[in-house]
């Protein structure tokens, strides 16, 4: 369990190992309390995600054998929960809402979330591993994010080359980001032995 | 003679000018994750491409049906059902392709282009103009993700094209298997994720650099407007303001 979990946050790292939510990465990555709001959203987004399509999954499309409808019923039912949590936090967690509500229109079309509910399929976890792994993978998202903003803060002031003003610098930065994270590789399967 | 002129312009704009992925910025992830070898990187293209395309003739036809209030979710339906389609007839024609993009294949769903694409333009136009719209894109982001693969196979991993007879086994050629040992000691960090960003980060470079010569601004992340999630997106209104509008430097 603690395997997967802390794989999940290093080894695979949805954004700097498995390019999974790049988009959000760059995007609101420029300031440290945007990072930490859009990825505490992912977060829930994720756990509350793979909590019910886990089950849609197991129970209704398995025992049809309908696996072939995954992706269409995983991304609406992705969608109709983002809506359906931000009418609700509106309503009665106003306080909720104004923390994270602003970030969840943006987290229907991220691809981690949609990622992390077919990895989990795909690698036949059980319910309470796909929750861990996608807790996991959000945690994983958080660090990279908060990292990168931190960096990219740093990167504001200085006297960079022309063409690479603006996105390609920030790759290349993300680029050593995520050469310190391949560091990373066989650190998980050293302490737990696999 | 004016109509066909606009037409062949709504094919060409996205191989070059609107490249979706050097010059709209959209797409990055599926362009990170297939660029490990050309091969991947055209089956990935050519996949995109076709839900691309289907989506595009379909959202355009329906345009005066679809309620603007619930376009967003009915976009998300055509093009999953494409995807499922697609994926059908990947698994069953080109499996070593399937195994090969794995996860990366059904999250053509939300690759930004081709929501962004129902968004901007097909829900806009006519049926042939979202057509030729969809094959230039389609064709433009294949390009983009094309050239990404050959830098890092060829660096990489010391091959290029390699295992391309599970492609053209379909047009019935096998005996091609792509060119081995161009390098003598690949340089492996170039197919990991590190080398990923880096090549693209260049390329990026590169096309800002071509772009400025010819007097056009550069590519910067989505801009909110290429953002299929745009006018939903309630960062515009916070005090924060939406993040990739923000000018670098001027948040202080």
């Amino acid at each position: 369990m603690i395997a997967i979990f802390l794989t999940a946050i290093l080894t695979e790292n949805f954004i700097l190992c498995q390019f999974l939510g790049i988009c959000p990465f760059l995007g609101v990555s420029k300031k440290l309390n945007t990072a930490t709001g859009m990825s505490l959203a992912v977060i829930f987004v994720m756990a509350l995600a793979t909590a019910v399509t886990y089950p849609i999954n197991k129970y209704l499309l398995v025992k049809n054998g309908l696996e072939y409808m995954q992706t269409i019923v995983f991304i609406l039912v992705i969608a109709a929960l983002v809506q359906f949590v931000e009418i609700v936090l509106k309503k009665f967690i106003p306080s909720l809402y104004q923390a994270l509500g602003i970030y969840l229109p943006l987290i229907t079309t991220n691809c981690a979330v949609l990622g992390v509910v077919l990895l989990n399929v795909e690698k036949e976890y059980t319910f309470l591993s796909s929750m861990i792994n996608s807790i996991g993978g959000g945690v994983g998202f958080l660090v990279a994010m908060v990292m990168f903003a931190g960096i990219r803060e740093r990167l504001e002031g200085n006297d960079i080359p022309k063409a690479l003003q603006g996105l390609p610098v920030t790759l290349i930065a993300a680029s050593l980001v995520s050469l310190s994270f391949q560091g990373f590789a066989g650190v998980v399967e050293g302490i737990f032995g696999h | 003679m004016a109509e066909n002129k606009s037409l062949a312009r709504e094919f060409s704009k996205g191989i070059i000018k609107e490249n979706p992925v050097l010059r709209l910025v959209l797409g990055t992830c599926p362009t990170l994750a297939t660029s490990v070898s050309v091969t991947n990187s055209i089956g990935m293209g050519i996949a995109a491409t076709l839900v691309l395309i289907c989506s595009n003739v379909v959202i355009s036809a329906l345009r005066k049906i679809i309620p603007s209030k619930i376009r967003i979710p009915a976009y998300i339906v055509v093009i999953a059902s494409f995807v499922t389609i697609v994926q059908m007839l990947v698994k069953a024609f080109v499996p070593a392709l399937n195994d090969a993009l794995g996860v990366y294949l059904p999250l053509i769903v939300v690759n930004c282009i081709i929501l962004g694409r129902a968004e901007a333009f097909a829900g806009k136009n006519s049926v042939p103009a979202s057509f030729l719209d969809g094959l230039g894109m389609g064709i433009g982001f294949t390009f983009a993700l094309v050239v990404m693969a050959t830098v890092r196979e060829v660096l990489g991993s010391g091959s290029f094209l390699d295992g391309i007879n599970s492609l053209t086994r379909l047009f019935g050629v096998e005996s091609f298997t792509g060119f081995h040992n161009i390098l003598s000691d690949p340089i492996g960090i170039f197919i990991m994720a590190p080398g990923g960003f880096l090549v693209f980060g260049l390329i990026m470079a590169l096309a800002n650099k071509v772009a400025e010569g010819k007097g056009k601004p550069k590519a910067e992340l989505g801009g909110c407007a290429a953002c299929p999630m745009a006018k939903s997106c309630a960062l515009i209104d916070s005090k924060d303001g939406c993040p990739s509008t923000v000018k670098e430097g001027s948040a202080e």
